[in-house]
């Protein structure tokens, strides 16, 4: 049997490719994916219309896709998070069909279902061997873990395997096995490795970011669940990384032995293993090359599926066994309900990823976000899109001062009672106007452009076009 | 309680706007070395807005102004004084003269703009060899003198020293200044440390000084901030300590006990003056007893 | 009325920040053009920060322009304000 296909185009011909169909792809080789661009590119050279696009995030590279908007090969996108000019295009109104938003853990649990049915999913596979056992950890374009791409690879009805490191008979450590696979294919390169690990990933040097993890770790510390047995996630950005770093500090000094800690994994969430913070990561998706060298050396290093992470109708889901997690926002609102989808004007440039996963999650969900970012109050009277909803929201922690969900009143007394800066969010909102002054509203266009799906399959908000 | 003083440059928005929110005891707006020459009439414009506007302050806002031997010195208090920054902090002190032709132009000012004569203190920054000899002139100069600060980059190339880590090259004019601050009355606060990763010196550095007496510390990172502020506030220990003495003392005072020990160990009048002082730091608003 | 005769510009494009560019123009007014990130939230309290400032001189024949970065209206007064003052620096 000869899996070995000579290129993109073939091997969707062979998967039987048609108009209509649906179409997937995973996100780890993140803003250095050349993949999608490579397939859609085939698509439309087979001229092959009106697809639906499923792919697990979407990046600034991707924007040679909206070409594929314009002439209709892709008609409909459904996607955990979609940034950059693809984002800004959806926005404008480029693409025929309403976008469709899932968080990371409600994807996985799609599919399986069949509410999504991939006809074929295109894996990028920086390793694999002629039979399609493959995986992130080796190669030039390494990117670690795998995790989003095994639902795709289990469930869709033909599989493609493109790779830039064919290696021999059998690959061994393998993420996805050859029994899922039908077709290889071997090109030039994947990606950029630039794009799709950081060759470090730093800590912010912002004084206020700084302050805002010195202040979410004080939550931690004062919430009562920072003992033995701890488990978290932070996220790799601004404020979450350094929150980790403090988090560290304090773990080693007051000798605490955590249970697990979930991501999106950074270096320094490795050191924190490494340091004996931690018994266990889940690693979903690699950040850095810390992370890719650990994932690959360290057995208490896992690679988790998208499912196991925070599926909500699987068995059960590392999600919900976390205790913290450090989430960021665009916006948050005074009912607490946050908006990770689009910016202030309300152009998508983003989404949830796991974000309402694990906010529904977890035992206490802390958002850290500056109270105000180029002018702009990151608190509002209504955010422009509901991407996590109030109610799984706990804390909003900025450098001017900690808001507390009112639903969780013992929570607010502990934290005022060590001392923290605690605020009705209402009062933080008015710090932040009394600097900036009161924003005036934005105008929003009147036509539907994406809907975001909420993990237990409701509409939870609808996103307008943008009228510039 | 004053155990921080962090330097923001003066014309930077973005640093200024966060200023108030890294836990600094006293905020330094600085227009002299953090402001390139072509930008001193811009930063003192915008320091001026940024005090103006500030709603309410929380800090002891402190300005430092360029050197009396610039062009710069009035010009930045006439902009700054009208908005009542807490005090000025003046460059280069050499003694007692240079100083209080700065406060005399203050009171002019202070008198043209409606505001009480005296209002604007003064932390002079002494970092000549000159200024280290003159320190208690400096530090008992005028009525506007709040406290003295050292600044040893500049004074170590006056000196002609090696500047290293330990600091024993400066030792000489720590204790000079701290002799000179507490005999005239004022707070003494400590050059900064320069390395802004090395938290371990630091440290070190920080205890050396408070052993030392001084009453805190410039700092020039925001990373260093509540490093400063912890190990310049009293421990839990020296505060129990601190009320078990005044609590001692107040019985007996009802008891009409003039002699009185605690432990086995005398009370006298030096160790209340430093309970009372432990106890005020610990408890500005004088909440515990 | 004095009338803008030279070029001048304060400030930076840096987070938080505004450049304000002044160049004198053949009529008797003062323009403003204005660009800005948060424009559609702030476009109008930003015009009204220059204006103000501006009637504190008594300045006449400049186009002001203002590249704002999110900055507050105190900074962006004070961005203005010292433009205007090195415009207006030497002349009479």
């Amino acid at each position: 049997m000869n899996k070995i296909v000579k290129n993109i185009k073939e091997a969707l011909n062979l998967c039987g490719i048609k108009d209509g169909m649906t179409i997937s792809f995973h996100h780890h080789l993140r803003n250095g994916d050349n993949v999608i661009n490579m397939t859609v590119n085939a698509l439309q050279e087979l001229g092959i219309k009106n697809l639906n696009l499923c792919a697990s995030s979407l990046f600034q590279v991707h924007s040679p896709i909206i070409s594929a908007f314009d002439d209709e090969t892709i008609t409909t996108v459904e996607s955990g998070y979609i940034g950059g000019d693809v984002g800004v295009a959806i926005s404008n109104g480029k693409l025929k069909n309403k976008a469709v938003f899932r968080s990371h853990g409600h994807r996985p649990s799609d599919i399986k279902s069949g509410k999504i049915h991939i006809d074929v999913a295109v894996i990028a596979a920086p390793t694999s061997d002629d039979m399609g056992n493959c995986s992130g950890k080796f190669g030039k374009s390494a990117c670690g873990s795998l995790g989003y791409a095994m639902a795709d690879a289990q469930y869709a009805d033909k599989v493609i395997v493109v790779t830039d490191n064919l290696v021999s008979y059998p690959l061994c450590d393998f993420s996805i096995p050859e029994t899922q696979v039908d077709y290889v294919v071997c090109v030039d390169s994947i990606g950029d490795p630039e794009g799709i690990v950081s060759s470090t990933t730093k800590i912010t040097r912002d004084p206020a970011g700084l302050r805002i993890a010195k202040f979410a770790v004080d939550c931690i510390k004062n919430s009562g669940l920072l003992k033995n047995g701890f488990s978290f996630q932070t996220g790799a950005g601004g404020a979450s990384l350094a929150a980790a770093m403090y988090l560290k500090e304090i773990m080693l000094k007051e000798n605490i032995k955590g249970s697990f800690c979930m991501g999106g994994i950074t270096g320094y969430i490795v050191d924190m293993l490494e340091a004996g913070c931690f018994e266990t990561l889940f690693d979903v998706q690699c950040f850095d090359l810390r992370a890719v060298e650990s994932l690959k050396n360290n057995p208490r290093h896992k690679e988790v599926s998208a499912e196991h992470y925070a599926s909500p109708t699987s068995k059960s889901c590392i999600a919900d066994k976390l205790d913290v997690v450090i989430l960021g926002a665009t916006e948050i609102d005074t009912d607490f309900n946050v908006n990770v989808h689009t910016n202030s004007q309300g152009i998508i440039m983003g989404g949830s990823g796991g974000h309402s996963d694990v906010a529904a999650g977890s035992k206490l969900s802390i958002i850290v976000a500056p109270l105000i970012r180029a002018r702009l109050p990151v608190i509002v009277d209504r955010v422009n899109c509901i991407s996590t909803p109030g109610k799984t929201v706990d804390i909003l922690v900025t450098q001017r001062g900690i808001a507390v969900n009112p639903a969780k009143k013992d929570l607010a007394e502990r934290l005022k009672a060590s001392g923290l800066p605690v605020f009705d969010i209402e009062a933080l909102k008015n710090i932040a106007e009394d600097f900036s002054g009161k924003p005036e509203p934005v105008e929003r266009g009147n036509k539907i452009i994406a809907e975001v799906l909420y993990r237990d399959g409701t509409v939870i908000d609808e996103i307008m076009n943008y009228c510039g | 309680m004053i155990r921080s003083l962090m330097f923001l440059p003066g014309n930077t928005p973005n640093m200024l706007i966060n200023g108030d929110t890294l836990g600094a005891d006293a905020l330094i707006l600085d227009l002299e070395d953090a402001v390139s020459p072509s930008e001193k009439d811009s930063a003192r414009v915008l320091v001026r807005n940024y005090l103006k506007n500030l709603k309410a302050r929380k800090q002891f806002f402190i300005v430092r102004i360029n050197s009396t031997d610039t062009d710069y010195w009035q010009d930045d208090l006439s902009e700054i004084i009208p908005v009542k920054p807490d005090c000025v902090m003046p460059t280069k002190v050499n003694g007692d003269k240079m100083l209080n032709k700065i406060s005399d132009f203050i009171s002019s000012l202070e008198k043209k703009f409606d505001i009480p004569e005296g209002t604007t203190k003064l932390l002079p920054l002494i970092e000549t060899a000159e200024g280290v000899e003159n320190a208690f002139n400096i530090a008992s100069a005028n009525n506007r003198i709040f406290g003295i600060a050292l600044g040893a980059e500049d004074l170590s190339a006056d000196l002609r020293c090696r500047r290293t880590k330990e600091g024993s090259e400066i030792l000489y004019a720590r204790t000079r200044l701290i002799c000179a601050g507490r005999a005239a009355g004022v707070e003494i606060f400590d050059t900064p440390f320069t390395d802004v990763n090395d938290i371990e010196g630091l440290c070190k550095d920080i205890n050396f000084a408070r052993g030392l007496g001084f009453s805190g510390k410039l700092v020039i990172s925001p990373r260093h901030i509540d490093y400063v502020n912890e190990l310049f506030s009293p421990t839990e220990q020296e505060i129990n300590y601190a009320v078990e003495v005044l609590e001692c003392i107040k019985e007996a005072e009802k008891l009409g006990k003039g002699a009185v020990s605690l432990h086995g160990k005398m009370i006298d009048a030096p160790i209340v003056a430093r309970a009372k002082q432990v106890y005020e730091a610990a408890y500005p608003s004088g909440t515990r007893l | 009325m004095i009338k803008i005769s030279q070029n001048a510009f304060a400030g930076t494009l840096e987070s938080s920040d505004c450049l304000v560019t002044i160049t004198p123009n053949e009529s008797n007014e003062v323009n403003f053009e204005i660009n800005s990130v948060v424009f559609k939230q702030y476009g109008n309290s930003i015009l009204k920060a220059a204006q103000n400032t501006v009637k504190k001189f008594d300045i006449s024949g400049a186009d002001i322009k203002i590249q704002d970065m999110g900055a507050f209206d105190c900074v962006i007064e004070a961005r203005v304000e010292t433009a205007i003052k090195r415009a207006l620096k030497g002349a009479k």
